[in-house]
């Protein structure tokens, strides 16, 4: 392996507001290899979004300030312009949607959107050609009846055959990276299983490098090789999915699997949860940003740890936790399972 | 669409009866004066008074009275009290004038807002926005009765380019017509240029934030494919609503102002003489025609919308 395909270094995104800089991105580094799937995983307002959309230049604004550098293929991405952005797009990176509700345009037949996303880059593609590519990629992500399904509008289809058009509108040109955000949340959980072992199944067959957004680590252990859980604009802490699964570090990350419910444990009497909301941006607590809602918190967690591995026979796995690997192994079990303990105050510094 | 343009049909007649019965009962209920005291003059004979109400048979009883009314709207025997002249043959005469005048105005009104709101909405922020939307705003706030002098003051009297109002029919002369109608057609234009600019706007503002524009733009669109294909075309939906209503209203004689500060003899100004004589039958036959025009041209827009909105299907419920 020489280089990575995909490669983020310090990269930062703050947006100009009234009340100041929001700073939604703030210092994330990673590589993504072809056929590897990174998982970004984080709450609402973690930055996760922000990230993958500023990758691929969606987020560029007059009030954004975008630093750091996104490389695709050592082609530096922060700084290219914006006809070289949108040349990109779709070609060598595309990018799915949360909602497949409201993501595609429905006054247009959704193989004609196929085809102008074709056409946008291969303007010498025919509307037949573009057609018959079209019927190809719905029967590629499994929609029946291709052929007459692609001259339907987007409210024909339910909702996790609209997600399976997004997809094959994605694929369309064979891109080299897949951008899936929250790909799975506005769905059925019958139907998150089969979009994600679509998105695996299409991972494996075209080598694709895949980034998947997502608040949910049941859908991360699905898929990913390698998970990034972000916090407040920065990743706290990051390694393969069984480290992050089996050896979690932070205890936000314990925090999150300790919400997933499961039904091969006995039923909780609460739905576990972790307390209190994510801070502002606009006005974070000094220190660790996790602190306020952290059960245990002490006197080194008003400075903020960099993300170091902390344990020597991983080097790949990363945290920004000030407790020692011991301590945290003990602390995180919680009725002998991983999770974070109801706090000891609930509330805001 | 068989089935659609049936309903409408049946809800046109609907719509007609209601406005016939409507202006029927406020002329009936709202009498200042019996018309047959006003048509025989202030010092008439109560046997004069009498005679013209046989004649005209006010002396029936009011459901009679309307079926003999509607009976002479079918028949277009309906005629004015004074002069007493056919209302059919007056409304024919006006169409041409009131038909120029708005079609025109509208094709200028619907291309100029549209323009501009698109200019508007992709600039938004900028210096071309704030300029547009003070032009919008001017042009909202004037007064057709001010704007209609203004323009003769300029066009008509200090550089003599365009004639002083009057109507030219198209078949006697294409370009007096043109030329005689190019200042009432700014004249009714420009408030409705504003309105649709500002409603065009503020449209596509609010579909810029839709998540299929963020995926137009991801799959690589340019910035133009973008805001035509996808922001653009998906605003006008509104539009088209908003311009049915306003056409057809105007189609119907509600230019009255601008009508009257140019001469031209349409429909409006027929019904603003109508309505100061108090005279039933040519309101009645103004309302008619109005109505049935309003109802036209939305079941026309109503077509176009189930063409820009595949989710709107003609005649049919959810089923498709």
């Amino acid at each position: 392996m020489s280089a990575p395909l995909l490669s983020v270094k310090g990269l930062r995104v703050g947006f100009a507001t009234e009340e100041g800089v929001l700073q939604a991105v703030d210092g994330v580094n990673f590589d993504l290899w072809p056929g590897e799937v990174v998982a970004i995983v984080g709450e609402s307002g973690s930055g996760k979004s922000v990230t993958a959309q500023t990758i691929i230049g969606l987020t560029r604004a007059n009030n954004a300030r975008i630093e750091g550098s996104v490389k695709l293929g050592g082609e530096e991405l922060t700084s290219a312009e914006d006809a070289q952005m949108r040349q990109l797009r779709g070609e060598r990176v595309a990018m799915i949607f949360q909602d497949p509700m409201t993501s595609f345009n429905p006054v247009y037949r959704l193989g004609d959107q196929i085809v102008e996303a074709i056409r946008a880059h291969r303007p010498d593609t025919s509307k037949k050609q573009g057609r018959e590519r079209a019927v190809e990629l719905f029967e590629a992500v499994g929609i029946p009846d291709a052929a007459r399904r692609v001259d339907d509008y987007p409210h024909e289809f339910s909702g996790g055959m609209r997600q399976r058009a997004m997809i094959a509108m994605a694929l369309a040109l064979e891109p080299e990276v897949l951008i899936a955000d929250e790909p799975t949340t506005a769905l059925d959980v019958t139907i998150q299983a089969q979009i994600l072992g679509l998105i695996e199944q299409l991972n494996r067959e075209h080598n694709l490098a895949t980034i998947l957004i997502t608040h949910d680590l049941g859908v991360v252990a699905e898929v990913a090789d390698r998970v990034l859980v972000m916090y407040a604009g920065k990743v706290v802490e990051e390694g393969t999915l069984d480290e992050i699964f089996y050896d979690p570090q932070h205890p936000y990350t314990w925090g999150l699997l300790g919400s997933l419910t499961r039904l091969d444990r006995p039923r909780p009497h609460r739905l576990p949860q972790i307390a209190g909301s994510p801070p502002s941006l606009l006005d974070l607590p000094e220190g660790c940003p996790f602190r306020p809602r952290c059960p245990h918190e002490f006197s080194k967690c008003s400075q903020y740890p960099g993300l170091e591995a902390r344990l020597a026979d991983s080097p790949e796995h990363r945290d920004r936790c000030w407790l020692t690997p011991e301590e945290k192994r003990e602390k995180r079990m919680v009725e002998g399972q991983i999770g974070l303990e109801a706090p000891r105050e609930v509330g805001r510094t | 669409m068989t089935r659609f343009v049936a309903r409408r049909l049946i809800g046109m007649i609907a719509v007609l009866f209601a406005v016939s019965v409507i202006v029927f009962v406020v002329f009936m209920v709202v009498p200042k004066q019996n018309p047959a005291q006003t048509l025989a003059g202030k010092n008439a004979t109560p046997l004069l008074v009498k005679s013209i109400e046989e004649e005209w048979g006010f002396d029936e009883s009011l459901p009679v009275q309307y079926a003999t009314m509607m009976k002479k709207v079918f028949t277009g025997e309906l005629t004015s009290y004074k002069p007493r002249l056919p209302v059919s043959d007056r409304i024919v005469e006006g169409i041409p004038a009131t038909f120029s005048l708005t079609i025109g105005a509208a094709i200028i009104w619907l291309f100029f807002g549209l323009l501009l709101g698109y200019l508007s909405a992709i600039r938004a922020g900028g210096w071309l926005d704030r300029i547009l939307t003070g032009v919008s705003i001017a042009g909202i706030s004037i007064p057709v009765f001010l704007l209609a002098p203004v323009l003769i003051y300029f066009f008509t009297n200090k550089l003599e380019i365009f004639p002083n109002g009057q109507y030219v029919p198209f078949g006697e002369d294409p370009a007096e017509w043109l030329k005689h109608l190019i200042l009432p057609w700014v004249t009714l234009a420009v408030l409705s240029i504003g309105f649709y600019s500002r409603v065009l706007r503020s449209n596509m503002l609010d579909v810029m934030n839709e998540d299929y524009v963020r995926t137009a733009r991801a799959k690589g669109l340019s910035e133009r494919q973008v805001m035509t294909r996808h922001v653009l075309r998906n605003s006008l939906i509104p539009v088209i609503t908003l311009f049915g209503l306003d056409f057809g209203a105007t189609i119907a004689g509600t230019a009255i102002i601008t009508e009257k500060i140019y001469s031209i003899d349409g429909i409006g100004l027929y019904a603003a003489e109508a309505v100061a004589k108090f005279e039933l039958p040519p309101i009645m036959g103004v309302a008619l025609y109005g109505a049935f025009f309003v109802v036209l041209i939305n079941t026309i827009v109503d077509i176009v919308y189930a063409y820009l909105d595949p989710r709107v299907r003609l005649g049919e419920t959810a089923s498709s």
